[in-house]
């Protein structure tokens, strides 16, 4: 089942889970990944080739999608 | 950030080493030959002229140090997400090392908690760079994981954002890493060198 999870302090914390053929769980895991962007995560989509992809819509196809924190140098 | 701007980078890393080395080579050459008392000057001189490159390169080793983890379920947790995004032999090296292998665009990458290893193709030049997730408090795998994702996403992007801390030779930067690190290293050039 697709998942939108995010990474903190607890190692990782599952937001949502949703199916395609289930349009209340897709809504809400819309809602919480608006949420979560706008707390300023960036969410990725990890493709099982080992690609990634930044995205700010939630692709309902995806297996996973991750919610991870900004990088900076130094 | 290019391969074309990364070459340039690397060079220009280069000859500021060469700058700050050569002057105090040919120093203490010219001491040398000047009188015997002042060879101990001279050698003074050689023994700066080897340490400046050696203090950058541990700079640049600096950059896949362990940082200490946070509580240990969170620690477990944390490494079964970063497993699960990567493949067996990246599990593994990780299990040993504490470093990801990912290859990329513009070489192989080694990436830590707090940094990446960036070996180019032909496994001779390596670039350090200072880079970490802005949540201090994330257990280990976290902290690798978002290095890892940011890599994926954007691998021009992740050079451009991450400090450069130190461009050169990897058999200088090989002997300041930890010895549990330098097998990705080793790693990593194998790749490289296989890449050209």
């Amino acid at each position: 089942m697709p998942q939108l999870i995010r990474m903190d302090r607890t190692g990782h914390t599952t937001l949502a889970e949703w199916t395609v053929q289930d349009p209340a769980a897709v809504e809400a895991a819309v809602a919480a990944l608006h949420a979560e962007l706008d707390n300023g995560y960036f969410a990725v989509v990890s493709r099982p080739d080992g690609t990634a992809e930044q995205v700010r819509e939630l692709p309902v196809d995806a297996q996973l999608v991750i919610l991870r924190r900004p990088i900076a140098g130094g | 950030m290019d391969d074309r701007r990364l070459r340039r980078r690397t060079q220009l890393w280069t000859l500021t080493t060469v700058g700050h080395t050569v002057p105090l080579i040919l120093a203490a050459g010219f001491l040398a030959g000047l009188a015997p008392v002042t060879v101990p000057v001279a050698v003074v001189l050689l023994v700066h002229a080897w340490v400046i490159p050696e203090l950058y390169a541990s700079r640049g080793a600096g950059v896949v140090r362990v940082r200490p983890s946070v509580e240990a379920a969170a620690h477990r947790r944390s490494l079964g997400l970063l497993g699960d995004l990567v493949g067996h032999d990246a599990r593994e090296l990780h299990r040993r090392t504490g470093l990801v292998l990912e290859p990329g665009r513009l070489g192989v990458w080694v990436v830590g908690e707090a940094g990446a290893l960036l070996v180019r193709p032909g496994g001779r030049v390596v670039c350090c760079y200072c880079v970490h997730a802005t949540d201090p408090e994330l257990p280990t795998g976290d902290r690798v994981a978002h290095l890892l994702l940011a890599l994926r996403a954007d691998e021009a992007g992740f050079a451009t954002v991450a400090n450069l801390a130190f461009a050169g030779a990897c058999w200088r930067l090989r002997r300041r890493l930890p010895a549990i690190r330098r097998d990705a290293l080793v790693q990593a050039r194998i790749r490289a060198s296989a890449a050209m």
